[in-house]
């Protein structure tokens, strides 16, 4: 269990991230944490909760109040996904996921860098913040401290040119043989966000099912990842708002989804619906618990939950 | 059989007809990516070490171990003998296959006896074992300028470095897991 400092810390993070985003004029949503069916995603295996499911990310629900007419929204809210488990996984986490119309990939990624330097205006004062002076305090292999600058603007690097500097092979080869992730696990990720939080950005349009594809280029998606210290933070991406081709996508999904895991799951046909009354829009969703363990100085995302499994 | 989702620290499974432990484990899935179990392993044969990472499709068998207890009696050059204390059977065991326990094993010392398909692989032995001395250099008294420690023989023919004080014939508790002298016991 989180000790009273480190909750104390964990309210004041959630305060400042929702601080941060109504300063912005978002509004604050909250979505069903159990729904009837999820978007078919074949990586990650929900949670059933008697023939329903918990969610897996409030995304969802969340499109569709854009399509209803929302501008600006954000969701501070647990989210599920089976199996997964490790020192930045947990079965149950928080996500914090905001969405905007009229904006790209790009703007999401000027919003994370607004946001945590909001976060540590708040933060800074507090014990314990691993961040002092914009500087983060990471340790390394050797125990041996290291500084992350979180000044911005920080650095942006395509995956293409992620894989040409730091993989063996190349893009084209790691994913013709189905190697992309463990590839970016074992040779990329280690690299990404040391001197300064990155954003990994364009990826296969084969690894965005709900992205939007890159004008002028069809085989990218509109997409990005955040790292902090060789770790994954936050996904975001262009919205694909064209519902004939989120069909198809969705159609790819779900056979594979099938032959995986050999049992049905359903097309979200309401939310394809209202797709088609959505206009140009991104959205984002950051991993809470991993931004907080490295604010706090700590090594898992279990030191800093109020409880994780190994507390019951 | 056991799947990926079952890899943790400590799992015993078989590979490729090898039985390994896993002794490093972590699980990472990079954003909406496919989930991937990256393994070190050791050999419980060789002791070789095998990195891997494996995918949530993948199986495993569970290797086929079992633990008896089992006497050490004696030893002839370079072969062991012990006896299963339930059914009493003999067995011989290589002295290359104790490894360092050979330092701490004396006569009618009770034993865990690790076999894989029937063949003994491993001993395990009590976290510490009390030994004789048996061979010492005499401490000066009152001697300040010497080092803090000496070599002592055990009556394993085991040799450590202890406290000067310890003199031949006493009898010392050693650390299996490192070898290293806990403290003197009386008896």
């Amino acid at each position: 269990m989180l000790d009273l400092q480190g909750l104390r810390f964990r309210a004041a993070f959630f305060h400042s991230l929702r601080s941060f985003f109504v300063r912005q004029q978002f509004l604050e949503v909250d979505t069903p944490i159990r729904q009837p069916l999820l978007l078919p995603e074949l990586n990650i295996e929900p949670l059933a909760s008697e023939g329903w499911f918990l969610q897996a990310s409030p995304e969802l629900c969340m499109k569709r109040m854009l399509a209803a007419g929302c501008s600006r929204i954000f969701q501070l809210c647990n989210c599920f996904r089976k199996g997964e488990r490790g020192r930045l996984h947990l079965e149950e986490f928080t996500m914090m996921e905001w969405y905007r119309t009229n904006a790209g990939y790009e703007d999401l990624m000027t919003d994370c860098e607004a946001l945590l330097g909001a976060l540590l205006v708040d933060l800074e004062v507090m014990t314990p913040c691993a961040v002092f002076n914009e500087s983060l305090r990471v340790s390394g292999n050797s125990g041996s401290g290291r500084v992350i600058s979180l000044h911005p603007p920080w650095d942006r690097l395509s995956v293409h040119e992620a894989f040409a500097r730091y993989s063996p092979v190349s893009i084209e080869q790691a994913m013709a043989v189905d190697t992309f992730d463990a590839i970016l696990v074992e040779y990329v990720e280690p690299c990404l966000g040391m001197e300064r939080p990155l954003f990994l950005y364009d990826y296969p349009v084969e690894l965005g099912s709900l992205a939007r594809s890159k004008a002028g280029n069809p085989q990218l998606a509109e997409r990005f990842e955040l790292y902090i210290n060789g770790i994954e933070l936050a996904n975001g991406f262009s919205e694909l708002t064209d519902s004939q081709e989120q069909r198809q996508r969705f159609e790819q999904e779900l056979s594979l989804m099938d032959e995986e895991r050999r049992q049905r799951s359903r097309m979200p046909e309401r939310f394809l619906d209202d797709l088609a009354h959505l206009d140009r829009a991104a959205g984002i969703a950051l991993g809470v618990d991993r931004l907080l363990m490295l604010l706090m100085g700590k090594e898992s995302v279990g030191e800093v939950v109020s409880f994780a499994p190994v507390d019951f | 059989m056991y799947t990926a989702a079952d890899l943790r620290k400590g799992l015993k499974v078989q590979i490729d007809g090898v039985p390994y432990i896993v002794t490093d484990f972590d699980f990472s899935k990079p954003g909406k990516g496919q989930a991937l179990y990256r393994c070190k392993m050791r050999s419980m044969i060789t002791g070789n070490q095998l990195v891997q990472t494996y995918r949530s499709n993948d199986k495993f068998d569970k290797p086929d171990l079992e633990e008896r207890k089992m006497q050490y009696l004696y030893c002839q050059g370079e072969e062991y003998h012990f006896m299963d204390t339930g059914n009493y059977e003999q067995l011989v065991i290589d002295k290359e296959h104790l490894g360092d326990n050979v330092n701490y094993m004396i006569d009618n010392m009770d034993m865990e006896v690790l076999f894989f398909q029937d063949k003994p692989i491993d001993v395990s032995m009590p976290m510490f074992v009390n030994l004789m001395v048996t061979k010492a250099d005499p401490w000066a008294k009152g001697d300040t300028s010497g080092s803090d420690s000496k070599p002592v023989t055990v009556e394993t023919g085991y040799v450590l470095q202890v406290p000067p004080f310890v003199e031949e014939g006493d009898k010392i508790q050693i650390d299996t897991r490192t070898g290293a002298y806990v403290t003197r016991v009386k008896e």
